[in-house]
């Protein structure tokens, strides 16, 4: 039997917080697939669902309806530890504020994952210098995060994500902490080091500069995918939106 | 991990030093006050301590407390030593008598007089001098606080308010009109009243106490070889109608009295309280808050893979942590001051007892709080680290 071209599959997932007169209807019917090898960019507008998608899919939360596979499971359909256990093995993650725990030493921080899950302490640390050693940290082991700028603070949040050696790797607005020029070398860091057949990334942006650095981009509106397209077919449509918006003004 | 959790306790250095700071604060008020409440009920007893001759006190009935002399007639002894079992009865005086110093300033002292012919009851720690000298005529004893402090001559008799040096032996005083020349200065533990002590023989006690018909304070009785001690208190109460006490009894009736007859608890206990509510109000919100500051950490590990149980192990090991060292930090002070202050000015007695009250009351803190702080854990939800 050959191995399932697509990472992830969605098929008309509904997602809804609260009850009564405050339910918010956050995804309403997600129809999405995410191949293997693949970096798709998330985006949309402000509470267009991006964020329970992530969420959702990362087995951060449980749909309320519809299918889904991610990487073979389907996480909503185990109970919490076990999604947790499944987190752990399968998923990595690059939140916007970083989340390095600033009392320890960033090879801490990298190795942290592993530890949580009991992993030998020594082989924990080996694999987290030889990480930091990838994002071009070699030296600054022993540095607190508070001493990296933000660039470097999130190399250091990448080699974390990817110590575990997770298939899927969720980034949430990777760059929005960042300034233009960071926001490139860290995704073009994320790019080079996710380029695996069997891996998939997921980012979520705002940041129309780092289209170019996924393969696909998946647009979400009022808790739908309207659309995926490519990188260049997205800016030529943000294009034509700031075109049309400039005219009416 | 552990040590992980552990920095992250450490490297938040104001809220550590917060927690560390109302732990040991309460662990200090919780401990010192014990120990000072012990030390003051310890020294309510001291002359049943001094006096570890004897297997049983014999008083009168309506004696509440070892202070609380009620004399009884002197054929009391002779009763008592006519009960089977008896081994030997001495007599034991016990009052406070008015002393003029050699200055000429009067001093209320506690006159304990002892047996004349066996000398028990005088204490075995004589710093100076000899027991024997009781022997000879208006001899007394007195012991070193009382010889440094209250009984203390001016150096210059000249100016009375003046720097003064301890009554040395073969210094006189007068009790109720009557010579007594200080014939040894002993070592004895210190009182509740904290007045000095002369020891002297019973008959020449009751010479100088003012003429009363009864005299006789107490009794101190020897069981015979082979004797049970608890059938033979029982036979002395039964034949003489008298209260009789073994020394372990008579402590705990005298330190019975004090806490249910005076404020010296209540006193105290607020003070332990106290010490407990500022360990609850500084220690606890401090961890409290400490793990409300790390809970964005704490999220990113539970979405990283990090079990409940895991988190709730790494939190239950940063309290513990706190705890011991705020403990620890607290027993220390405590025991510092208890050792620099001097007995005579400070009760202190930390029995084992309180180190295991007050490491009770920590783990109480520390437990209450890890638990507040640990329900916002478990209730914690992974997708929040996803909330900017």
């Amino acid at each position: 039997m050959s191995e399932p071209t697509n990472s992830i599959v969605c098929s008309e997932v509904f997602k809804t917080f609260g009850v009564g007169d405050s339910m918010v209807r956050a995804l309403r019917g997600v129809n999405l697939e995410v191949r293997f090898g693949e970096m798709m960019a998330l985006v949309g507008p402000s509470g267009c669902g991006k964020t329970t998608l992530i969420s959702i899919l990362a087995g951060l939360l449980q749909r309320d309806e519809g299918a889904m596979s991610v990487l073979g499971t389907d996480p909503s359909a185990l109970s919490n530890h076990e999604r947790t256990l499944w987190r752990g093995e399968n998923v990595g993650f690059i939140f916007q504020q970083f989340n390095l725990i600033p009392q320890v030493s960033i090879l801490e921080n990298v190795a942290v994952p592993l530890l949580l899950r009991r992993h030998p302490k020594r082989d924990a640390f080996d694999r987290a210098a030889k990480l930091l050693e990838e994002v071009g940290l070699k030296g600054r082991e022993s540095t607190r995060p508070s001493k990296l700028s933000g660039g470097q603070q999130q190399r250091v949040a990448i080699a974390r994500a990817l110590v575990t050696g997770p298939r899927l790797l969720v980034c949430d607005e990777p760059t929005s902490a960042l300034d233009g020029a960071t926001g490139q070398k860290v995704m073009a860091l994320i790019r080079e080091l996710t380029a695996a057949a069997e891996r998939v990334v997921i980012v979520v942006t705002h940041d129309e500069r780092i289209y170019h650095f996924a393969d696909r981009i998946a647009h979400l509106d009022d808790g739908r995918v309207t659309h995926v397209s490519t990188p260049a077919e997205a800016l030529a449509e943000s294009a034509a939106r700031m075109s049309d918006a400039a005219q009416r003004h | 991990m552990r040590t992980i959790a552990i920095k992250m306790l450490f490297g938040d250095t104001a809220k550590f030093y917060g927690i560390l700071l109302g732990l040991s604060f309460a662990t200090l008020l919780i401990a010192q006050q014990a120990s000072i409440f012990v030390g003051l009920m310890s020294r309510t007893y001291a002359l049943i301590e001094e006096t570890p001759q004897a297997d049983l006190w014999v008083t009168d009935p309506t004696m509440q407390f070892v202070d609380d002399t009620k004399p009884m007639q002197v054929t009391a002894l002779q009763r008592v030593r006519s009960v089977d079992g008896v081994g030997w009865a001495v007599p034991l005086f016990k009052g406070l008598l008015v002393a003029k110093l050699p200055s000429g300033t009067r001093q209320i002292c506690d006159v304990v007089g002892v047996d004349d012919a066996s000398l028990i009851g005088v204490p075995a720690r004589m710093v100076k001098g000899d027991v024997s000298v009781l022997r000879k005529p208006d001899t007394i004893i007195i012991e070193t606080r009382g010889a440094r402090s209250r009984l203390a001559q001016p150096i210059n008799p000249a100016d009375p308010s003046g720097p003064k040096r301890p009554i040395e032996i073969g210094e006189e005083l007068e009790l109720n009109e009557r010579r007594a020349v200080i014939g040894g200065i002993a070592e004895t533990k210190p009182t509740f009243q904290n007045v000095p002590t002369i020891y002297t023989t019973y008959s020449r006690a009751i010479g100088f106490a003012p003429a009363n018909r009864r005299t006789l304070s107490m009794i101190l009785v020897k069981a015979a070889d082979g004797a049970s001690i608890t059938e033979l208190r029982d036979r002395i109460a039964r034949e003489t109608g008298l209260a009789v006490y073994t020394p372990h009894d008579f402590a705990w009736t005298t330190i019975r009295y004090w806490m249910t007859q005076t404020g010296i608890p209540i006193n105290f206990g607020i003070a332990i309280v106290l010490g407990f509510l500022v360990g609850v109000a500084i220690a606890g919100q401090m961890f409290y808050n400490f793990t409300l500051d790390n809970l964005k950490y704490f999220g990113a590990m539970k979405a990283m893979g990090a079990t409940t149980p895991r988190l709730l192990e790494l939190v239950a090991l940063q309290g513990a942590v706190a705890g011991v060292l705020g403990l620890g930090i607290g027993l220390g002070v405590t025991s510092i001051v208890g050792l620099a202050i001097p007995g005579d000015k400070l009760a202190f007695k930390m029995t084992w007892h309180i180190p295991v009250i007050a490491a009770a009351a920590v783990i109480f803190i520390v437990v209450a709080s890890s638990l507040l702080s640990m329900r916002r854990v478990v209730k914690l939800d992974p997708s929040e680290v996803f909330q900017g």
